[in-house]
């Protein structure tokens, strides 16, 4: 588990940071975007998957959240 | 001067490469890239902010020169302690000409070396007396102080000394804030470790002290963050920030004071220069304070332009009425430094090695002045450093990430640009093989180079040194040949 931020970028889609690590990269997909249900499985840009567990809501960004690692690259 | 295309740069690196061990070939081939502007994601083609190999030379600074030297050696009214040996405080205290008003020694202190100094018994039987003591003094000889921030060098960690206690309880019985800073110098790869711990710490001990303070506030307010006012950068952009009717109430930490850092958080825009070395302080204010950042770049005319109209963006038409009447008014100047330096520096070929902003941001300035950057990289970057420098390159540039001494030389010796553009231990190299050179950590003793007022002392700088007359003199009569010594016959 790690901490992690999510971010609007300017050109509108979301942005992934992991601090630890120093790790900046564009979230592709999202497993939930609904107005009930919001997180789930991120996929990143670079071929990452992280997991975060769903929110009740879409939250107010940026945010702060722990994430699994599910499949990282490196 | 030579253009290579893809094909001559892809067998250069390889050559360069040759030299190499098989192992150290394998790592240091991620790191050096051919540009390709197609590219959305710089990991597909280089690979950085990993540790460099052992036995080259590499160019990287330490956590404790990213965390002292960088981010809080130019806040000017604390004291930074170098808690540890003397050596690392005594090269890193205002070596980068971060400029300040003040009085040093009174009111401000960023010149003046504070060291623990720490001796054999310190790390045998501990540090923490002597840092408690040396606040004390401290605190008796310099009574204006705004407060005081530790930072810790190697055996500091190595002995496992308590600073954050002693921080604790000195800042207590002074009243002031009193900042451990666990940046000790093996952390990390690079500096670049170092310039994150610096601004968690920050995070931690400064900026939060004044929420829920009062605060007249207009809607216009903004902060300079991550401009280190080399030779006066900061008030350089800060003076047409003002012009366009914003209202800079802090920079950081260029000329910055612990008032402004604690005031930051009232802000209604961050305007962030170093990406690397303070994007994380503004993505905490964005979370925690809902306080918008966003990067710019005020080097060269073109890319001031276009910066001033994307923070007038962020606000009403009285902003974006301001910034269109700077862009204006500067306009004519701008052009008069252009027509005046242009046909001197047209088509001349660049080489950059630098770090922090400055391999991607000044390529626009270069362009402005008609010159062409053929090859550029960082020496601690991260991967989205990189994914904004390949947009800004041209294609078949050269990119090398925490390049070599000898990888340096090698590429220089062969591209053959007319300018390099990196540190102090690189300029002597370059000037001894008849290459005009330009320190552009710290602008070379000149600056500032950003903004309108900057670009006119750029243009001048890189006219000085590419139009040098003792360029033409690096060969001795002696060994010219004898044609040119009837010229000069002829010419007596």
């Amino acid at each position: 588990m790690a901490n992690i931020m999510i971010r609007k970028t300017a050109e509108g889609g979301l942005s992934f940071y992991l601090p630890k690590r120093d790790l900046e990269d564009g979230i592709v997909s999202i497993e939930f975007d609904q107005a009930d249900k919001w997180g789930g499985e991120l996929r990143l840009a670079n071929g990452g998957t992280y997991y975060v567990d769903p929110l009740d809501a879409p939250p107010k960004l940026p945010i702060s959240l722990r994430a699994k690692r599910v499949d990282a690259p490196e | 001067m030579t253009t290579l295309t893809r094909e001559e740069t892809e067998s250069l690196i390889q050559e360069v490469l040759e030299v190499y061990p098989e192992k150290a070939r394998k790592d240091r081939a991620k790191h050096l890239a051919v540009n390709d502007q197609s590219i959305e994601q710089s990991k597909k083609c280089i690979t950085s902010n990993r540790k460099s190999q052992p036995g080259v030379m590499t160019i990287r600074g330490c956590a404790y020169a990213g965390s002292r030297g960088v981010v809080w050696g130019p806040v000017k009214d604390m004291i930074h302690i170098s808690h540890g040996p003397v050596g690392c405080g005594q090269y890193s205290r205002g070596g980068r000409r971060n400029y300040y008003v003040g009085a040093t020694g009174v009111n401000t202190f960023s010149e003046i070396n504070f060291t623990s100094d720490f001796q054999e018994k310190d790390i045998v039987f501990g540090g923490d007396k002597k840092l408690a003591k040396l606040i004390q003094e401290i605190e008796q000889l310099f009574p204006l102080n705004k407060g005081i921030s530790v930072q810790s060098e190697c055996p500091i960690g190595l002995i496992g000394d308590d600073i954050e206690a002693v921080s604790k309880k000195a800042g207590k019985e002074l009243n002031k804030i009193v900042v451990p800073v666990r940046c000790e110098g093996f952390r990390g790869v690079s500096q670049s470790l170092g310039h994150h711990i610096a601004n968690d710490a920050i995070r931690d001990w400064v900026l939060s002290n004044r929420d829920g303070q009062e605060f007249e506030s207009t809607p216009y307010d903004v902060t300079i963050i991550g401009d280190y006012n080399i030779g006066g950068d900061a008030w350089a952009s800060r003076i047409f920030l003002e012009e366009m009717g914003l209202r800079v109430i802090a920079q950081w930490s260029g000329d910055g004071t612990v008032a402004e850092m604690e005031n930051t958080p009232k802000a209604k825009l961050n305007l962030l220069h170093c990406y690397r070395s303070m994007n994380y302080i503004s993505r905490h204010m964005e979370e925690k304070y809902g306080i918008p950042w966003m990067e710019y770049n005020f080097f060269g005319p073109t890319k001031i332009e276009e910066s001033l109209r994307r923070i007038a963006a962020f606000f009403d038409d009285s902003i974006k009425e301001g910034a269109e009447r700077v862009i204006a008014r500067y306009k004519p100047m701008m052009e008069a430094v252009i027509a005046k330096y242009k046909p001197r520096l047209q088509g001349k070929k660049v080489m950059l090695y630098v770090g922090g902003l400055r391999p991607r941001h000044v390529i626009g300035a270069y362009e402005d002045l008609g010159m062409e950057v053929v090859g550029t990289g960082y020496e601690f970057a991260h991967n989205d450093d990189y994914d904004r420098t390949i947009k800004e390159m041209g294609n078949a540039t050269l990119l090398y990430d925490d390049v070599t001494g000898f990888e340096l030389e090698e590429f220089v010796k062969r591209v053959k640009p007319d300018l390099v553009g990196s540190g102090i231990k690189e300029k002597y190299i370059f000037q001894k093989m008849g290459i005009p050179f330009r320190q552009m950590h710290s602008w070379d003793y000149s600056g500032p180079y950003h903004g309108y007022d900057g670009f006119a002392i750029f243009a001048r700088d890189m006219d000085m040194t590419l139009n040098n007359p003792c360029w033409g003199q690096q060969t001795p009569p002696w060994k010219k040949g004898a044609a040119a010594g009837d010229e000069v016959k002829a010419a007596a």
